[in-house]
């Protein structure tokens, strides 16, 4: 499809009343927002908020059912494959396990988007792999299985592979899930380090409070598939939208048990039967 | 609840369903296949990537790695072959011709056949096994990230091998048939191993070992294709990964067997006249 404003200045994601599917179901409805060149945007919510699904499309994993997702001036969403195999070479993704190829070393991991998307001598190559290695502390554990490495390293050797080809755009998917807070604290301050480093756009979806607020330009409050609040870490913090306040302050959900619908649940298979 | 009227009278609907199913799921197979040939044949004619090296590792396991096993089983099969046949042959008086009915039957049918759920039980299942596995910790994309095709990158390299691989291995397994129903013409029959072969090549024509080849390619195809299939179509979980294997096994000796009758029939038809 056709292209917006190719490079200058404008936001680099833009995202207009997309809406996505998964059958039946609608887990977007229609959230907008743009993500600006250079910052970090936290998409914070809970357990199935929509936040991954978001993130999945931004990656055009995903097919929105509605909506626009422009990254770069093109939209994904009509985008034929060629486009968004271009768009995607300077992307770099983190996912949340990792992700890594589990039949190929560490290095062999790093070196594969060179590999596929650029001729370079095997040489360079090797030394961009130790280079970026390096860059998120995992020098010299070239040759290891990722099978062989601990959570919080495969994460990083996950973020060597994401920044082989030097992306001006990293998404990156739960950084601490399944870490303890010294190591989860180590990933956001290497988020921190390598923003610094790369100059890039990063988006990056959590639950975790303390990580979001340490690493955000901005934060995205993401509830039930709707946007209930985007703004820096102040405007989040003294926000005053209730669910906004319940997700800052932890409160559980309360437990109002509609009657009718629990009768129902417990008799629907009788009433089927008859 | 459904009375039986009813009952009846959704019959029809379920049946055009399930064929239509049916042939949703084997126009899938279809286009993964014409995909993977594709990436495989004019791919690299057009400046794309040939992974040699994966497919050389592929070729490695689904063929050198299944040669043990197959000659071992084709083995028995020939002697178990030649027994039967001797049975009823030496009612007959006719001893001399179990060289021909092992032959013929292992090499225009059983080699192949055999042959083919040996590498739907080794590889088959293993394609699923791993695709789904990477299906399931967002190896695949992964790769779709980083702008790698999984169908070039994971399924060519496959299609490939096992092209190259199963035909190969229809031969051994045919030689080894053989040698198995040899055994027996030695020691069971008047024969001496020369002699034996020697009956095996006179009742044999060009046209049983070529059926047998071409089937064992329609196989691989196959067999790479549902197994390749199943791994992509692999949900969330551990469990969907077995899940996947296992049909992918079922589903593959099915088809092998219905491409088997299909070209069996088709080389009957064409060479009756």
């Amino acid at each position: 499809m056709g292209t917006k404003q190719a490079g200058g200045e404008g936001p680099v994601i833009s995202v207009v009343d997309l809406r996505v599917n998964y059958g039946e179901r609608e887990v977007l409805h229609g959230v907008g927002f743009d993500v600006l060149r250079g910052e970090t945007l936290v998409v914070l919510g809970g357990s199935g908020s929509g936040k991954r699904t978001l993130l999945r499309t931004l990656m055009g994993l995903e097919k929105p059912s509605g909506g626009e997702v422009w990254i770069k001036g093109v939209n994904i969403a009509r985008a034929s494959d060629l486009e968004l195999d271009e768009i995607r070479k300077k992307m770099g993704v983190s996912f949340q396990g990792g992700a890594l190829f589990g039949s190929m070393t560490v290095g062999e991991n790093v070196a594969l988007p060179l590999l596929e998307h650029t001729r370079l001598e095997n040489s360079t190559i090797e030394i961009m792999v130790r280079i970026k290695l390096e860059q998120v502390g995992l020098a010299s554990f070239e040759d290891y299985m990722p099978a062989e490495l601990s959570g919080g390293m495969k994460k990083r050797a996950a973020l060597a592979r994401a920044l082989a080809m030097d992306p001006d755009l990293l998404m990156f998917d739960e950084p601490s899930a399944g870490l303890d807070p010294i190591i989860a604290a180590g990933i956001d301050q290497l988020i921190l380090e390598l923003k610094k480093a790369y100059s890039m756009s990063i988006v990056v979806v959590t639950h975790e409070l303390a990580s979001a607020f340490l690493i955000a330009d901005r934060l995205l409050l993401i509830d039930r598939g709707n946007i209930i609040a985007i703004g820096n870490r102040d405007e989040i913090k003294s926000s005053t939208n209730p669910r906004v306040r319940q997700f800052l302050d932890r409160v559980p959900e309360p437990q109002v048990e509609d009657e009718l619908n629990y009768l129902q649940m417990l008799t629907r298979n009788l009433r089927a039967r008859n | 609840m459904l009375n039986t009227s009813e009952k009846i009278t959704a019959l029809p609907d379920r049946l055009g369903a399930a064929t239509l199913n049916g042939l949703a799921y084997v126009g899938g197979l279809a286009r993964l296949a014409g995909e993977s040939a594709y990436v495989a044949f004019i791919g690299p004619f057009r400046g794309q990537r040939v992974r040699l090296g994966r497919t050389i590792q592929q070729a490695m396991q689904v063929g050198v790695g299944a040669i043990p096993i197959v000659s071992l089983i084709t083995f028995f099969v020939g002697l178990i072959m030649a027994l039967q046949s001797a049975y009823e042959l030496r009612r007959l008086g006719a001893i001399q011709f179990v060289a021909d009915a092992v032959a013929i039957s292992i090499i225009r049918e059983l080699g192949p056949l055999i042959t083919a759920i040996i590498v739907i039980g080794r590889s088959g299942s293993a394609f699923a096994a791993e695709i789904g596995t990477m299906k399931v910790t967002e190896e695949v994309d992964a790769l779709e990230i980083m702008g790698v095709r999984p169908v070039s990158f994971l399924v060519a390299p496959k299609f490939l091998a096992m092209l190259v691989m199963v035909p190969c291995l229809t031969l051994w397994a045919d030689f080894m048939g053989v040698l198995g129903g040899c055994l027996f013409g030695v020691t069971g029959a008047s024969f001496t191993v020369m002699s034996y072969l020697r009956a095996t090549r006179d009742a044999l024509v060009v046209n049983d070992i070529l059926t047998g080849l071409v089937k064992s390619a329609l196989f691989a195809v196959v067999i790479t294709a549902v197994g390749c299939r199943e791994g992509f179509s692999t949900g969330a979980g551990a469990e969907e990964v077995g899940r996947s294997a296992t049909t992918a096994v079922v589903r593959s000796i099915f088809l092998v067997i219905a491409v088997d009758l299909l070209f069996t029939a088709l080389f009957y038809l064409t060479n009756r006249g």
